[in-house]
Order: structure tokens, then C-alpha cells, then sequence
């Protein structure tokens, strides 16, 4: 996910009790469905600086019958740096410099066909959404995975949305783009 | 997906020409709809898309062009054989569910059985049992003014699906409703069509709606400009 901090991801997880390394990241690609799933050294990083700035402390080891992992927990502070993030207002628009938008621009500068590739993303988007459609309704879907999905979903519709006005508006802005 | 194997489209417009008085709605639209796929007809107001669908369920008959069925041509057929062919094949759908407002959910789902010469008791079972298959269990003593939006639409797709219909035409079914309530009705039209094998025929100008599709084609004024192709599947 774009921006999303895994400091306060893994702070988040272990707010529900302590817990190990392999554990949070089971539970992250679980409560995270459509995320890029996390990787173990990047857990492990995580909880090290965690723990070496004060928000997180080494609980013990659990062995289980299996290897020794280190349980870690969350300290007070670490409480607290939590829900100040959790409250904090997100940038209302962090992606006004889109790829998409770029290329469009790229398209009319260098002669390109701007109305061929907003085609061609258009479809893609649609395979997309067809896909998240797909696997947010079927049977059995479980919350973390509508809700996911019907993020992703809303944005591909907001880009859609602009790429349908900005086909009908091509021609005013390749225009605008030669005039300057 | 559905890959049935089929070997030509159910339902198939070629180069259809209509105008509404001077104004000109389709401009040579084309258009092939297979058994049992979901095919959504997406495009700007006044593009075309309903009466694309219209000259398609044949309720309108096109100025040129042809609409074949079932290697009929709806186009030529005489008005009594077409509005058998709608009863026993076809069910619609608008934006507003079109209900009849004397009638309770139950009677509303049970209608087209009764004209289709169901008994009474037969009939007033199966539009039970329709209604619960979209999720309109309890629903069944309400009238139109007393439902929601909601309940409306998924009582208008029982009444459109309890024939068994091959086709259903369905002309912005979300238009009028919620985002949530939209999606119910999406998610139990897409479940049951494909349990049915029933072919859906989607005019919506909402991009989340038609997700639900198997595929797409976008209409601009009044001609079929893109259209998924389907990936073929060789046995």
C-alpha cells in the first residue's frame, strides 16, 4: 500500500497482545489482503528499530516445540505514537502527479497517440476492477478483503473517471500543450 | 468466465440504424451477445445505449439493420409472435423497477408466471422462492411504496429472472440507488444469472457497475467503438 507505514502497521498488530516476527507477518497479509505481502527482513528490521526507538520491547522467546523466536511488545510510548498516527488526517490528494496524467502530457509533447493509450489503460483498468469485482464477491469473501478491494476499486473508478474526461478534452489540450 | 463452448452469439445486432423523430440514436451499431455471458454496454448519455438495448429485447424495432435470435430475425417478426418470444425468453429491467403498485413483492414476481398460464399456487411458490434467491426473504407482503430502493430492484429482477428467461436485459438497474444497495443488487443478479446460465445484456454508465461483466463494449454516438474480445478457449 502506497504510504502506509509498516512501523505502525506492526505497532497496530501488536496492540492486540505480543507477539513474534513470523506471527505479525501471517496477521499482516491476512488483515492486509490486497498488499504486497511483507517480507520476513523487513519485519525484523522493523521491530529492531521499534524496539530501539522506546515504542516496542523484547518480551522473551517462545520456542513451541519449533526454533526460538523473540517475542516482542509494545511499550506505553509506543501506545501513544499509535494513536497519534491513527488520528492523523491523511493528504487529501497525494497523487496529483499520477503516471497516468504524465504519459497522457508525454503523449501530446512528442506526437504520440494520447487517445490510443487512454484506450489501452482504460481496458486495463477495467480487467482490474473486473478481477477485484470478482474476488469481493465471491462466497465466503471476508471483511479485510471487500474492504480492500472496494478501496482499490473506488480509485480505479476515480481514475477512469478522469480518463474518460480527459479523452473528451484532448483536443482542447493538445492545443493548449503545441500553443506553449 | 463463462466458456461454454457456445459456437455463435444468442443474440446478435449487426450495423442497426435507429432515430427518435430527426434525432439519430444508433448510427450502424453491432453487437453479439453470447449464452450465458454478462456483456456491459457502457457509454455517455445520448450515446445510444438504451435504445441499443431496446431494438435488441426487441421493444423497438431498428430503422436498418438486423437483430437475429436464436437464428431468428426479431426485426421481421410479426408483433404477437414477438411478444411471446419476450414473454417465454426475455426479462427486463429499468432503473426504477416498474413495479405494479397495487401489488404486493409476491404477486409483483408471480405475474408473468400467471400469464404465462402457471396455476396460481405454483406461481405464488416459485416467486417465493425467487424472491429469496435475491435476498428479499420477508419482503414478500410489501407493496412498491413501502420497499426501498433496494428492495425494489431485487423484487424487479425476481419478476425478470423467475421465467427462466435466456436473456435478461437489464437498462441501469443500480442507476437509482446507493452505492451499498447497487452492489447487493449487482452481486445477486451476477450470482444468479451465472447459476442460471442466463445472458445479461448491462446498459450502465458506472464503471464499478459493469465490473461485474464478463466483458465490455462502449458505445459512442450511436456505434459500438470498443468491444473485449472474449479469450477464446480451445478444448
Amino acid at each position: 500500500m502506497i504510504g502506509m507505514s509498516t512501523r505502525h502497521i506492526l505497532l497496530g498488530l501488536l496492540a492486540s497482545g505480543p507477539s513474534h516476527g513470523y506471527d505479525l507477518k501471517r496477521r499482516h497479509d491476512e488483515r492486509f489482503p490486497q498488499a504486497r505481502p511483507l517480507a520476513y527482513g523487513q519485519v525484523y528490521t522493523t521491530l529492531q528499530r521499534l524496539v530501539r526507538d522506546g515504542l516496542a520491547e523484547i518480551e522473551g522467546t517462545d520456542s513451541d516445540g519449533g526454533p526460538e523466536r523473540t517475542v516482542y511488545r509494545t511499550t506505553e510510548t509506543g501506545s501513544r505514537e499509535l494513536a497519534h498516527w491513527a488520528a492523523e488526517i491523511a493528504p487529501p490528494a497525494p497523487f496529483v502527479t499520477n503516471e497516468i496524467f504524465a504519459k497522457v502530457v508525454v503523449a501530446i509533447l512528442s506526437g504520440g497517440d494520447p487517445a490510443a493509450y487512454l484506450r489501452a489503460q482504460r481496458a486495463a483498468h477495467m480487467r482490474r476492477m473486473r478481477e477485484l469485482t470478482a474476488v469481493k464477491s465471491a462466497p465466503g469473501a471476508d471483511l479485510a478483503t471487500v474492504l480492500s478491494a472496494d478501496f482499490a476499486l473506488n480509485h480505479l473508478d476515480a481514475d477512469l473517471r478522469w480518463m474518460t474526461t480527459t479523452a473528451a478534452r484532448l483536443t482542447t489540450l493538445t492545443a493548449e500543450v503545441d500553443a506553449a | 468466465m463463462n466458456n461454454a463452448a457456445t459456437p455463435g452469439p444468442l443474440l446478435a445486432a449487426r450495423d442497426l440504424v435507429k432515430a427518435h423523430g430527426r434525432t439519430p440514436a444508433l448510427r450502424g451499431a453491432s453487437l453479439d451477445l453470447r449464452a450465458g455471458e454478462i456483456l456491459a454496454v457502457t457509454g455517455a448519455s445520448g450515446s445510444g445505449k438504451s435504445t441499443l438495448l431496446h431494438c435488441m429485447a426487441g421493444i423497438v424495432r431498428p430503422d436498418r439493420g438486423s437483430v437475429t435470435y436464436g437464428g431468428q430475425r426479431l426485426d421481421r417478426l410479426p408483433e404477437k409472435r414477438l411478444s411471446e418470444l419476450r414473454r417465454t425468453d426475455f426479462g427486463v429491467v429499468f432503473q426504477f423497477g416498474q413495479l405494479i403498485p397495487e401489488l404486493t413483492a409476491l404477486d409483483n414476481v408471480a405475474l408473468p408466471l400467471l400469464l404465462a398460464g402457471t396455476p396460481r399456487s405454483r406461481a405464488r411458490e416459485r416467486a417465493g422462492e425467487w424472491l429469496e434467491r435475491f435476498g428479499a426473504r420477508g419482503q414478500e407482503e410489501l407493496r412498491p411504496g413501502e420497499m426501498s430502493g433496494g428492495q425494489a430492484q431485487r423484487t424487479a429482477l425476481a419478476r425478470a429472472l423467475v421465467t427462466g428467461p435466456k436473456v435478461v436485459f437489464a437498462d441501469e438497474p443500480t442507476g437509482a440507488l446507493d452505492s451499498l444497495a447497487g452492489e447487493q443488487v449487482m452481486t445477486a443478479l451476477a450470482h444468479t444469472a451465472r447459476e442460471s446460465g442466463t445472458a445479461v445484456l448491462l446498459i450502465t454508465h458506472d464503471a464499478r457497475t459493469a465490473a461485474y461483466a464478463d466483458r465490455e463494449a462502449s458505445l459512442h454516438d450511436g456505434t459500438v467503438v470498443t468491444e473485449d474480445t472474449v479469450l477464446e478457449v480451445t478444448p
